[in-house]
């Protein structure tokens, strides 16, 4: 293997072949290239419709209330299903062990004012977690806490397309708005990946009920469910809870539009289903295509073989034993399939970060690449099918008596 | 150095087999040089790949220095060819995309020997035959002289027991043809024992002894002229 001189046989070997080697290699390199990008593609794909179904926390599950559109224990269609803080505590309290985050929400559209600026923004009233289920980096300042909902302050914390509006370069941070006549106190400014987020504002949901109603309706219960739970679980939980919900709100069973509920967990089982059809696909290509590179290579090499086998009758005549016949064209074999897959590879992946997110609105095909395990993976699958290739017919060669190898031309 | 005893060979063809060598009986001494006379078909190249360890015998003895050659694999056969054993075929066999001193130096590198030393003796042998100025030129440069040149080079660089030439003049024109006999002859005059294959006279004449060869068995085996007149 470190031997200098069996290196330099085979660069020479190599050299002096150059059309051969050239050939062999490109079988490789192309199987490979294509391979790469198969595989690209496929994990450009996943990766679309991965964010496409899971942008939020990836645990959502979420309630809302409507009118019902079906009778149900003698009550009419129709009826307005108001969802209360009384359902929120009881959810929350009945399922604490599979609930890791958890809020109440109401939406509002309210006038936010900064001496002459005003504008009219979505402002969501919430509970401290939202922060989490939603993913929102604060840059500035602190999101609501636990001690704002308990006393009811008048504290908001903005979106950093609000800040712009109404500050402009200033500093907003310990500053008062006006929020639909009330004087609120901003203690936090945050950013978001979704950019139509940061034209929100969100206040404590107690401080809402206590102003605009002084009532205890909710819009919205959403729930990060216990990320320990498997798909499969968190789906029957989501099931359960509904079904408590309907008993306890009076809504028939399939009554879909007085409760709907949203469980990212389906979502995900839906993409992961698709995932796997689509990786079982490109695997099924893919290792086609490497398998017919590797037998052409197997193909060229035994031609390769049968032409050299007069040089190798030459060389046994000379001294040398088969082991080093056999030696000499594996370790040729593999040094070409290792670099021309290699190069195949490499080009793979240039194209693959050339094409980067240009095929994302037609062809739904986001950052596509290989991972380093798949990398390895066909590396190893190169050096293994260069072995195989070579040493099969190189046995055979080396086997051939001397006399019968001089005679062949 | 070359000891045979009731050497037999058949080569299978379908379900017949075809009796080669019949009980071939020949000896060999250190320092001889002797040639192989036979039309085609006697049988002369298949003693020689047997002489040469490129094919194997089906009965009888064959000793190569005093060792009793039986039953060895292509490994063993393959250190004893490098060890004792120097070839000259009618077509060359120079490896093609070799310079004339790499040709030269491949037995060396089956040796084990480190590039520069053999390199070095490579030319050496080049010069001694007489065509060191075409060291770096590749075979299909080189006229057929020249070629056998190289391959009598590559033969002789290992320093063997034996060189065995099978028609080595085969390919060659008649002035060529002498002065490889010339170079031959110079080598057995140093002390190297030659076992030459030849279906010429004029070749065979060159030698101190004749093994004249026909359907497999030896019809004659006398010296030359060559060798009465030293």
């Amino acid at each position: 293997m470190f031997d200098l001189d069996r290196w330099r046989e085979i660069f020479q070997s190599i050299n002096k072949n150059r059309l051969r080697s050239v050939m062999s290699g490109f079988t490789v390199a192309f199987a490979i290239l294509l391979f790469t990008l198969l595989f690209g593609i496929a994990s450009g794909l996943g990766n679309f419709f991965k964010e496409a179904f899971a942008d939020d926390a990836k645990n959502l599950l979420f309630f809302r209330a409507g009118r019902t559109t079906k009778p149900y224990k003698g009550l009419q269609t129709g009826r307005k299903v108001q969802l209360k803080n009384t359902d929120y505590n009881y959810v929350t309290e009945e399922y604490t062990d599979n609930i890791q985050y958890k809020t109440a929400k109401i939406n509002k559209n309210l006038t936010i004012k900064y001496e002459n600026e005003a504008s009219n923004y979505g402002v969501k009233a919430v509970h401290p977690d939202y922060q989490f289920l939603e993913k929102i980096i604060l840059y500035e300042g602190r999101f609501l806490n636990e001690r704002d909902l308990k006393l009811k302050s008048k504290v908001i914390v903005i979106g950093r397309l609000i800040k712009k509006d109404l500050f402009g370069e200033k500093l907003a941070l310990g500053k008062r708005v006006n929020v639909n006549g009330s004087s609120f106190l901003i203690v936090g400014i945050f950013s978001d990946e979704n950019t139509d987020r940061e034209s929100e504002a969100y206040i404590p949901l107690t401080t809402n009920q206590m102003m605009y109603g002084s009532n205890d309706f909710i819009d919205q219960i959403n729930l990060g469910y216990n990320p320990k739970l498997s798909t499969d679980a968190a789906i029957a939980f989501g099931k359960k809870v509904e079904r408590d919900m309907r008993k306890k709100l009076n809504i028939h069973p399939d009554d879909q539009s007085a409760l709907s509920v949203r469980n990212m967990a389906e979502a995900n089982k839906f993409v992961g289903i698709i995932m796997l059809a689509l990786y079982l696909i490109i695997a099924f290509i893919g290792s086609g295509t490497l398998i017919a590179g590797i037998i052409g290579i197997s193909n060229i090499m035994i031609f390769v073989i049968k032409e050299r086998t007069k040089e190798f009758g030459i060389r046994k005549a000379l001294g040398a034993k088969p082991s080093s016949i056999v030696g000499m064209v594996v370790q040729e074999s593999v040094l070409i399939t290792t670099l021309s897959g290699y190069l195949g590879l490499s080009l793979g992946t240039y194209i693959l970060s050339f094409i980067g997110n240009s095929l994302e609105e037609k062809y739904f095909i986001k950052d596509p690449s290989v991972s380093p395990t798949i990398v390895i993976g066909a590396t190893i699958l190169l050096i293994i099918s260069g072995l195989i290739a070579g040493y099969i017919p190189a046995k055979r060669a080396a086997s051939i008596k001397p006399i019968e190898a001089l005679r062949a031309d | 150095m070359i000891r045979i005893e009731k050497l037999h060979k058949s080569y299978p063809i379908g379900k017949d087999s075809l009796h080669v060598l019949k009980g071939i009986d020949l000896h060999i001494k250190e320092g001889e040089f002797v040639s192989i006379m036979g039309s085609s078909g006697s049988g002369k190249s298949t003693l020689l790949n047997i002489v040469g360890l490129l094919d194997t015998h089906d009965q009888g003895a064959y000793y190569l220095n005093g060792q009793l050659i039986q039953g060895l694999n292509e490994k063993k056969a393959a250190i004893l060819r490098n060890k004792f054993l120097g070839f000259v075929f009618q077509s060359f066999n120079l490896i093609s995309y070799k310079t004339a001193l790499e040709n030269v130096a491949l037995p060396l590198y089956y040796k084990g020997m480190n590039r520069k030393e053999r390199l070095i003796i490579a030319l050496d042998y080049l010069d001694k035959v007489g065509i060191k100025d075409w060291a770096n030129h590749l075979p299909n440069e080189l006229s057929g002289g020249q070629k056998q040149r190289v391959a009598i080079a590559r033969a002789l660089v290992t320093n063997p027991k034996v060189v065995l030439a099978d028609e080595p003049t085969g390919a060659l024109d008649s002035t060529t043809t002498d002065s490889v006999m010339d170079l031959l002859k110079d080598i057995n005059n140093e002390g190297m024992t030659v076992f030459v294959i030849t279906h010429e006279e004029e070749v065979a004449n060159q030698t101190k002894r004749i093994v004249r060869l026909k359907d497999g068995v030896i019809i004659s085996d006398e010296p030359t002229i060559a060798s009465k007149n030293l």
